[in-house]
């Protein structure tokens, strides 16, 4: 390998974040210290566009792997990508500048610490999508509690203390059992490196406890009912970028967690654990969509159908067929868009009315056009109305579903009629309906640079919408092997 | 003929000492040169061992009570370079509070001593003698500040607790004198008669007078009032210096005559572990001082040390060896914000001083939450590389119970140095602190900052050189 290419995308948001940290912050420089930031984020960006040029989709084996030996015979720094994590690594690089972008308004104060944490942030979570040693990776998911925290902590409204002490207690309490689990596959296997655990397996009698502590990892962070309490606090607390970090990218590690490890390596337990996922998905479409509906705040309904949504992703991962995965993935990259796009409207209504509360609005359709239009698109992709890219991933995730298992399929499409009720109310009493509050008159239409990042997210919905195929093709052949492998295993222990 | 070569470090120590004590009475005024050249003598001997123990094979010296291997000439730099650096810390501290005179480098020294000839003893008699010395010098150092009630009580309580623990710790060297017929580690190891039980209680003495030095949980009750009493420069002295020699001596006396007996130590070891993690962690919650919350997450910290040495095997000894070292590399930091904390002369310790400290001082809160993220574990901070070591050799053992326990109590941990954090950076801020700050206080928060920050890069280096430790 000549150019360690996934390093430099992992290491290139930190360099920016030390520049930033060298940068005296005052009002002036404010400016130079966002564009700093924002340059950084639209480089790694391009390099991991360029990285997907680059990619080749008719493999499945790993690519771009660097493997050097980190701590002599315990650790090597292992990277490498496949089909799979490409396209949530640059998810990653996608939303990061549209987040930089979008602090315009709503942070005031240690705008450039702000924007360090956003970076190194980063930095944590391309690493945990490429990262092929358990060690490594566990590394990366638990580092980007740091910055998250201080995100959530320093920068967030009312109650962020209480968020994120709850927040960071929460997923450390999940993921300690995981480090356990990972020491012990070092010791029944000798390697922590996830390639050469795939060849060799795990012995059928750790399985199932190991299984259970990576669940408790990711369980908590994706986060599956009844341990997703902490979301909507951390949400509705956090600022409008750190939400939608916290959204879009933050909880996909948990399902990319669940298809690298909880998957590839425990076979035989997965298979016992199935209906056990099915039935907390289900517990999660069905019953935070119902208290979605009953939410007052907007952040909070969001977060909650947040779960919901999630909740559809741990179903298609865990039908184990070809098109539950897919539809998996691609309902996280949706889903990545989506609200990520839903915190940026909330935000932008909030900077203007500072109150997230949905009964302070109404009527704003003829004040606020633009956004109502767009805010509109993206209500409609996150009930997974057909021709945006929320349709396709619930749809393969159903599919698949119903393959498996009838009556888990039956009940989740249920949550699919909910869903579409509380969001289309959402956006009924928050756009529509009469003028009320006199205030509301006083608010001006999308500013550029909103209007910008709405539009960014707003054209991959619409188009993977329409047209899925460049994501299909790029998970394809690995979602394909990953399945094969799978079923070798289950059959040969 | 005895190779007096070898404890030309301890020789050299002790000879400086008497000299520094002549000096000290026949020249007037003479604190900052006597600080001075202990500094420099706690160079020359760390040197010193650096070149001409630190490669050797194990050796015994004077009737085999004296040995000078790998470890104990590793565990004496490390003393000294943390007394050098507790030293070098704490001049400003004692000229603030007016306790800046000569016995302090010099009772520092005598400590040190003390701890060289505990971690090179390999008889419970000379183990007896560096233990008391070492200690009686701390009992004069946790009084240092004499005008102080709290100082005075500190150094009290700590002499007759610390009386008491000796005194148990002599009856159980007396038990096993009588049921081996020595005081010799390797001759007690060849006489060893595992059927009688009279043993076993003369080790459970001696691990309890250990216990109390290393401040593990039960014994630990001292600890929290010793250190807020105390000088805040004998703090730092207390919670890093003494515990490596302590550390030391549970290796070298569970390892080397008992290690046929480890069915019946390791019991106390893993409950000792398991009680100091647990009590550390919650006991720390509801601290308001810092210093006393820092003994508590001291306790708990010896008890993840411990884990490492519960284990039995050279993995477990060599981790617990990394965790003393990259323990005392944050304690270096917290204690030097601690010494930072000063507005008009007059110090502070309270938690709730920190408050909003970020605002006024970004780069010290910074470098504070580098080190707190890291005494509480989270990756990827030099911390955690500590804790994994610990872990991935008690999960060798298939010690489960101890790993969990372990893991879970880093979690009631994490949330108070997390509320600690808080504090600094959510809170409103206070009035600004001093910033005359001598060059050497500032150099010790960056360096063992830096450390801890870009310990990733490079963990092997230590793991190479703790490697070669080789009890068993």
């Amino acid at each position: 390998m000549n150019f360690p290419i996934l390093s430099s995308l992992i290491l290139l948001p930190a360099v920016g974040a030390l520049f930033l940290f060298f940068t005296k912050s005052n009002k002036e420089n404010n400016i130079t210290v966002k564009y700093v930031a924002l340059f950084t984020s639209l480089v790694t960006f391009f390099l991991s566009v360029y990285l997907w040029l680059l990619f080749d989709q008719s493999t499945s084996e790993f690519q771009f792997v660097e493997d050097r030996v980190w701590i002599k015979d315990l650790i090597n720094y292992k990277v490498g990508i496949d089909g799979i994590s490409i396209l949530f690594i640059i998810l990653t690089t996608f939303i990061t500048p549209l987040c930089i972008i979008s602090v315009n308004n709503s942070i005031k104060n240690r705008l450039s610490e702000f924007l360090i944490a956003i970076l190194i942030m980063e930095s944590f979570m391309i690493g945990v999508f490429c990262s092929l040693d358990l060690v490594v990776f566990y590394l990366f998911f638990e580092a980007g509690l740091i910055p998250m925290f201080l995100i959530i902590g320093i920068w967030g409204g009312t109650r962020r203390v209480y968020s994120a002490f709850k927040f960071f207690l929460f997923t450390l309490l999940g993921s300690v059992l995981m480090l356990i689990a990972i020491i012990s596959i070092y010791w029944i296997s000798g390697t922590t490196d996830v390639v050469q655990l795939y060849e060799l397996g795990i012995d059928a009698k750790y399985q199932n406890l190991l299984w259970l502590a990576f669940f408790s990892s990711f369980a908590v962070k994706t986060p599956m009912w009844p341990v997703h309490t902490w979301l909507p606090d951390a949400h509705v607390e956090a600022p409008t970028a750190g939400s939608v970090l916290l959204a879009a990218i933050l909880l996909k590690m948990a399902g990319y967690g669940f298809i690298r490890f909880s998957l590839g390596l425990f076979p035989i337990a997965s298979e016992t654990f199935t209906p056990l996922i099915y039935a907390l998905s289900v517990i999660a479409i069905i019953f935070t969509s119902l208290i979605a509906l009953m939410q007052e705040d907007m952040k909070k309904l969001i977060a909650y159908s947040s779960v919901a949504h999630m909740g559809f992703v741990t179903l298609g991962i865990f039908t184990i067929q070809q098109q539950g995965l897919e539809g998996s993935i691609l309902q996280m990259i949706s889903h990545g868009l989506v609200a990520a796009a839903l915190f940026l409207c909330v935000g932008v209504v909030y900077d203007r009315m500072h109150s997230r509360l949905i009964n302070t609005y109404g009527g704003i359709v003829s004040i606020i056009p633009k956004y109502s239009v767009l805010f509109m698109l993206f209500t409609l992709a996150a009930l997974g109305l057909p021709g945006t890219s929320g349709f396709v991933g619930e749809f393969l995730i159903l599919m698949g579903a119903f393959k498996d298992n009838f009556l888990v399929a039956v009940i989740a499409s249920l949550g699919v009629i909910i869903g579409a009720a509380y969001m289309l109310w959402l956006y009924k009493r928050v756009v529509f309906g009469k003028l009320v509050n006199s205030d509301l008159k006083q608010m001006v239409d999308l500013n550029k640079s909103e209007l910008f990042i709405l539009s960014c997210l707003a054209v991959p919905t619409l188009f993977f919408g329409f047209y899925p195929e460049p994501l299909i093709n790029t998970i394809e052949v690995s979602i394909s092997n990953l399945i094969t492998v799978y079923n070798s295993n289950l059959i040969s222990n | 003929m005895t190779n007096l070569a070898l404890v030309f470090p301890e020789i050299f120590l002790s000879l400086s000492i008497m000299f520094l004590l002549i000096l000290g009475v026949f020249k007037k005024n003479s604190s900052k040169l006597i600080q001075n050249i202990s500094l420099i003598i706690l160079l020359i001997t760390s040197v010193i061992i650096l070149n001409e123990t630190l490669g050797i094979q194990e050796t015994l010296l004077f009737n085999s009570s004296v040995v000078i291997d790998y470890l104990s000439s590793f565990m004496k730099i490390v003393t000294l370079l943390a007394a050098f650096l507790v030293l070098v810390i704490s001049s400003n501290y004692l000229k603030t509070l007016k306790i800046f005179k000569i016995e302090y480098p010099i009772l520092i020294l005598s400590s040190v001593l003390g701890m060289m000839i505990m971690i090179s003893s390999n008889d419970l008699i000379v183990f007896y003698m560096g233990l008391e010395l070492q200690s009686l010098a701390l009992y004069v150092l946790a009084t240092f500040n004499r005008d102080q009630l709290k100082s005075s009580e500190a150094g009290l309580k700590y002499f007759v607790l610390s009386a008491l623990s000796s005194g148990l710790l002599l009856y159980g060297c007396s038990l096993i004198y009588g049921f081996t017929g020595s005081t010799n580690f390797n001759i007690i190891a060849n006489q060893l008669n595992s059927n009688e039980y009279a043993i076993t209680f003369g080790i459970v003495f001696i691990l309890v007078g250990l216990a109390f030095k290393i401040s593990a949980v039960p014994f630990h009750m001292w600890a929290p009032d010793v250190y807020e009493g105390s000088p805040t420069s004998v703090t730092l002295f207390f919670t890093m210096v003494p515990k490596i020699a302590a550390l030391t001596v549970f290796i070298r006396f569970l390892y080397v005559p008992f290690l046929n007996l480890i069915d019946q130590w390791q019991m106390i070891l893993i409950f000792l572990s398991i009680a100091s993690m647990l009590f550390g962690a919650i006991a720390a919650i509801g601290q308001t001082n810092l210093k006393r919350l820092i003994a508590y997450s001291s306790i708990g910290h010896v008890g993840y040390t411990l884990a490492g040495v519960a284990t039995g095997s050279n993995d477990g000894i060599q981790s617990s060896v990394i965790y003393i070292t990259i323990y005392i590399l944050m304690n270096l930091g917290l204690f030097s914000c601690l010494l930072m904390m000063k507005r008009n002369n007059k110090y502070f310790e309270d938690i709730e001083d920190l408050s909003g400290l970020s605002k006024n001082h970004p780069l010290m809160s910074l470098s504070l939450l580098v080190i707190l993220f890291s005494l509480a574990g989270i990756p990827p901070l030099a911390g955690f590389f500590a804790k994994f070591y610990i872990f991935k050799s008690v999960l060798e053992q298939s010690m489960y119970f101890l790993a969990i326990v372990g893991l879970l109590s880093t979690v009631v941990a994490a949330f108070y140095y997390l509320r600690i954090i808080k504090i600094m950076y959510f809170d409103k801020e206070k009035e600004k602190y001093d910033t005359d700050h001598s060059l050497w206080l500032k150099f010790s928060l960056m360096f063992s900052t830096l450390l801890i920050l870009i310990y990733f890069i490079f963990p092997g280096q230590l793991i190479e050189v703790v490697s070669r430790i080789n009890i068993i």
